[in-house]
């Protein structure tokens, strides 16, 4: 865990302004928010707001995300920043909680006074800091997979330009699972709203295909043993697509091979449910032959671009998606790679609108939503996007992937077109 | 799945969570009965008592049961030394005070769960079980180590009432929790006694945590869960009653399973919470308690 | 207990408290006075909490169920069928109102432990029943309250609860009603029969007043501000989400009128502003805040078991209401 407070462009500031913070005075005044920050010249660093999830349930994502970022920020920052900026990283815990996400986006807009926010993953923490983001009017780019930035819920401030939404996802991977597997599904899902997107849009997806959805078990979240529901698997299941978040996702995983032995239906399964986990952990071997949907691989693949490579040795991830300082230390590679596309989103629209300050945040949001497409390459490793402005929401590739010999293989990767789906929203009209 | 097979299964899944559930909140048990203070922190001790496991057994290479058996001793031992100091440094100084305790232990629970996160990290962690046996029954399959776990809890669960009820440590305990001042005039070194008792409640959750955790992993906030089930079985059993606690943890733990073959997951933890909680409307001091105040 | 000179003493503190409140309106940095209007809204809740944990000696750990019946009763309506916010706002209350009796006629059939245990069971249904029907609430997730839903059409102007000062100043409205409504109910008969209760059940009963129905009124009006509180959060910023009817955010109201002082009507004040501020500046230091937070709320009750206010009280202030 990061224990530096921010992540630097430039060296010095935390000191300085937690001594000024201190002279200030005690109690009350000690906060930051009393003391006057210099309005931003044109060397002042570009400062940006990171909500991460430091402590509550989300924390083993938050640790990737921050490691991520600080890479992408080093190599932008190397390269000359932004509009000749530096760029600074300043990061707050949400607790993984939205009531505090409100709070820490608030903080981020009126104490720090950061150009932007960014950062955010449990889509709760997304919507409830949405309200707050919206009404300061900063622009708030979050790297969640919920449906609920292109879902129009939101509003015209929240961006999601780094990383594709569930709904894509799963409309992506069904014609790939109907077709290699079976079309008698069973889904098994967290009872709250991340598994409401797959519950939502994978059944119409797959009868689409021809398949069905034979049974839908949602489990609720404090819940931590599983064998219990696995009964109600229909025994003409195909199928088994499986998708959970958070600790019991082990349990469930070895639950499910103790209940079913050898005799399996096939398995689908989101790495949500293992990011950060080994796979090979003792209990995971009923994994073996299975297939995973991953954003982008964990294990370094064969035909590995070299924008990928460089990615991950900035990053500090190994061949097997682990840390290269700790090999037991696994990386949540699937998604955190979202932070850093995300983070050259950003620089590119601030380029494009020559943003100075605050004052161009309107600026900004128009040449986000102005974007088209990503080019794969080093700002974009995992590959080539499509970004719509009206729903605020990017589109891209998906990888399946196969557990093979302790790894993971991918074995097919969805075109960009296969996740596309109409819009229901148009953030554009939206007053800024 | 036919209908019994699969009542089977969710009465098997029941009692493994009663069993645990029944050393977890036996050691709460102990500390509101003799000490009568609300800790909130019990649930910590379980966190700790599975982190240890891991920290213990993925110390110790060779056989996975080597590892098990060493974590099995140290990690409660350690845990009980933790609380003991908690208890000497911070509840002694503010007198056991019903409502300040509730803040001190909250404090606790903030510092646990941060030293956790901090040196242990906030993945899930895997800890192997001492052996791997699945059973194969005609319907489904079901894992042996499970099985393990209810005798292991039920034997513990003995050596308890054991100590409690047969030996001079117990009789001290007792007489403590029965009333204090007499105690104290008997000569009864109530200070220590409380010392032990909040040590020994936490040891009994640490123990639980270490047998359930080759099947759930450790995890920094898996505390807050059988923190709540072990208050609700204390109070349902009755406070005071180590009969009553194991009723209640069976009656929780499998009434819980067998709901859940009838209902949707959530709808089953809708109406199997309810149904606890009416057993206490309509019977306010506990299945076996007299009433308290 | 208090004579007229005290009486005065005692309104004159409070008016003095609202006072400063609005003065801050005008005074505070755009941070802390956005922080100050969600710490006020949050006060009330833990106002709403110690008139029954404080006064009548009741400790429930259920009451971010009454907070999220007010936070869904205004928020749901608004958000599914259009209402208005005054609308919406009395849609909270009335499900405040319904929740606290149907829970305080079955709680209230037990006492002490029991009744904690099972107001905390009661909030556990409750939650699990916010996921359950999923597809209106969107469970954890939630939904946003945008912001044109979030006006009020007065004569000629409106009245936009997401402008920082409106806002702010329907917090301090909120919070001085529920101030003064705590402080008249603990001074009047009813609030003495209250503490008597507290202080012993069965004397109070063999005076002959009945003690379930006054207990019984007491889960109500509890209930009623924690659910206005509640409706007002999701008014005044927007979001409603099963996460606030989660068993943290009952322990959470306990220990901001611990840490205030149970029984003090300024006390859940200052423990929610001091809770607010413990983490927000320790968190910014470290990332382990959460080990200072803890050692501060230990050394805190060291040093003032009763609470501040409450310790306060006990030493020095006497007449501290």
């Amino acid at each position: 865990m990061t224990d530096s407070k921010r992540i630097f462009a430039k060296t010095g500031i935390t000191r300085r302004s937690a001594l000024k913070g201190l002279a200030a005075g005690s109690g009350l005044m000690a906060a930051p928010g009393f003391v006057r920050y210099s309005q931003a010249q044109s060397s002042a660093p570009i400062k940006i707001g990171f909500q991460a999830h430091r402590t509550g349930i989300g924390a083993a994502y938050g640790r990737w995300y921050e490691k991520t970022t600080a890479a992408a920020v080093k190599l932008i920052n190397d390269a000359g920043g932004i509009n000749g900026r530096p760029v600074e990283i300043i990061v707050e815990d949400d607790g993984t909680d939205p009531k505090r996400g409100a709070e820490v986006v608030a903080k981020f807009a009126s104490q720090h006074k950061t150009d932007i926010v960014f950062g955010t993953l449990f889509s709760h923490v997304v919507v409830g800091s949405a309200p707050t983001a919206g009404e300061l009017k900063i622009p708030y780019y979050v790297v969640s997979e919920g449906y609920h930035v292109a879902s129009g819920k939101l509003n015209r401030w929240v961006f999601q330009p780094g990383i594709t939404d569930v709904r894509a996802q799963v409309t992506s991977v069904a014609p790939w699972i109907a077709g290699n597997l079976g079309k008698k599904v069973t889904m098994i899902y967290p009872d709250y709203a991340f598994g409401y997107d797959h519950r939502d849009y994978f059944a119409p997806a797959i009868k689409a295909q021809g398949g069905e959805v034979v049974a839908q078990i949602p489990i609720p979240p404090t819940e931590s043993s599983f064998t219990k529901y696995l009964p109600q698997i229909p025994a003409d299941t195909e199928v088994l697509y499986h998708v959970m978040v958070g600790p019991g996702v082990l349990t469930f995983v070895k639950e499910l091979g103790e209940f079913y032995g050898s005799n399996k239906p096939q398995l689908f399964g989101f790495i949500d449910s293992l990011e950060a986990v080994d796979i090979n952990s003792p209990g995971l071997e009923f994994l073996d032959g299975s297939h995973f949907w991953e954003g982008s691989p964990r294990y370094a693949q064969a035909n590995d671009s070299e924008a990928q490579k460089a990615y991950r040795t900035a990053v500090g991830i190994d061949d097997n998606g682990a840390s290269t300082t700790d090999s037991k230390d696994v990386s949540t590679a699937a998604h955190m790679f979202g932070c850093w596309e995300t983070l050259y989103v950003i620089k590119k629209a601030m380029e494009d609108s020559g943003y100075k300050g605050p004052e161009d945040r309107a600026k900004l949001v128009e040449a986000t939503e102005a974007l088209a497409e990503f080019k794969e390459g080093p700002e974009h490793p995992q590959g080539d996007k499509k970004f719509n402005g009206k729903i605020h929401q990017v589109f891209g590739h998906q990888n399946i992937s196969k557990v093979e010999g302790g790894k993971l293989n991918v074995v097919h990767r969805t075109s960009i077109e296969d996740g596309l789906y109409e819009p229901e929203a148009d953030y554009t009209t939206q007053p800024l | 799945m036919a209908f019994f097979p699969h009542l089977l299964l969710a009465t098997l899944e029941g009692l493994v969570t009663s069993s645990v559930l029944a050393l977890t909140a036996l050691g709460l048990s102990l500390v509101f009965g003799v000490m009568r203070i609300v800790n909130v922190a019990h649930g910590e001790f379980f966190m700790l008592g599975a982190v240890l496991a891991w920290a213990i057994t993925s110390a110790v290479s060779g056989n996975p049961a080597i590892g098990f058996a060493l974590a099995l001793v140290l990690s409660p031992l350690i845990v009980g030394a933790i609380a003991w100091t908690a208890e000497r440094l911070v509840l002694r100084r503010i007198e056991y005070d019903p409502e300040a305790t509730i803040v001190a232990t909250i404090g606790l629970l903030y510092i646990i769960q941060q030293l956790a996160l901090t040196f242990y990290g906030p993945e899930a962690r895997p800890v192997t079980p001492p052996f791997n046996v699945r059973i194969q029954l005609p319907w489904f399959g079901y894992s042996g180590y499970k099985l393990a776990v209810i005798a292991a809890s039920a034997l513990l669960l003995l050596a308890t009432w054991f100590v409690l009820t047969r030996t001079r440590i117990g009789l001290v305990m007792r007489a403590t929790q029965y009333d204090r001042e007499t105690a104290l005039a008997f000569g009864i070194p109530v200070g220590r006694v409380y010392g032990a008792v909040f040590a020994l409640g936490a040891m009994l959750a640490a123990v639980a945590a270490v047998l359930i955790v080759p099947i759930q992993q450790a995890h920094y906030l898996m505390g807050l869960d059988p923190l709540l089930l072990s208050f609700i079985v204390v109070i349902i059993g009755g406070l005071g009653s180590l009969r009553g606690t194991v009723i209640a943890a069976l009656l929780i733990g499998v009434s819980d399973g067998i709901i859940s073959v009838f209902f949707s997951p959530t709808l089953a933890k809708i109406i199997a919470t309810l149904v606890v909680a009416m057993v206490l409307v309509f019977r306010p001091q506990g299945l076996f308690g007299t009433a308290t105040k | 207990m208090s004579g007229d000179g005290e009486t005065a003493k005692v309104y004159t503190l409070h008016a003095a408290v609202v006072a400063l409140l609005v003065a801050l309106n005008f005074i505070l940095p755009e941070y802390h006075h956005g922080v100050l209007a969600r710490v006020l809204v949050l006060a009330v809740f833990a106002m709403g909490y110690n008139l029954l944990f404080g006064y009548v000696g009741l400790l429930s750990l259920g009451h971010a169920m009454f907070f999220s019946a007010g936070l869904y009763g205004a928020g749901l309506p608004l958000y599914h069928l259009g209402w208005g916010v005054p609308a919406a706002f009395a849609g909270g209350i009335g499900a405040g109102i319904l929740v606290s009796l149907v829970i305080g006629l079955l709680a209230l059939r037990t006492s002490g432990v029991a009744f904690m245990i099972v107001t905390m069971m009661f909030a556990q249904v409750f939650y699990l029943t916010t996921l359950y029907f999923g597809e209106w609430t969107r469970g954890d997730e939630g939904l946003v309250l945008q912001q044109q839903s979030r006006q009020v059409a007065l004569g000629a102007g409106t009245l936009d609860l997401t402008n920082p000062t409106t806002r702010y100043l329907m917090a301090v409205a909120l919070f001085a009603a529920a101030l003064f409504a705590t402080l008249a109910i603990v001074r009047s008969r009813h609030g003495r029969v209250l503490v008597a209760i507290r202080e012993n059940e069965e004397r109070t009963r063999m005076l002959g007043y009945d003690t379930f129905a006054n207990k019984l009124a007491a889960v109500v009006t509890s209930g009623i501000i924690c659910a206005a509180a509640g409706a007002a959060y999701a008014l005044l910023f927007g979001y409603i989400g099963s996460t606030f009817a989660s068993v943290q955010y009952s322990i959470l109201p306990l220990l901001w009128v611990l840490l205030g002082g149970a029984a003090t009507t300024l006390g859940p004040l200052v423990g929610t502003v001091f809770m607010y501020y413990v983490i927000d500046i320790t968190s910014s230091y470290t990332s382990a805040y959460m080990l200072v937070v803890g050692l501060v709320l230990i050394l805190l009750v060291i040093w003032f078991r009763k609470g501040v206010l409450g310790t306060v009280r006990e030493r020095w202030v006497r007449w501290l209401p």
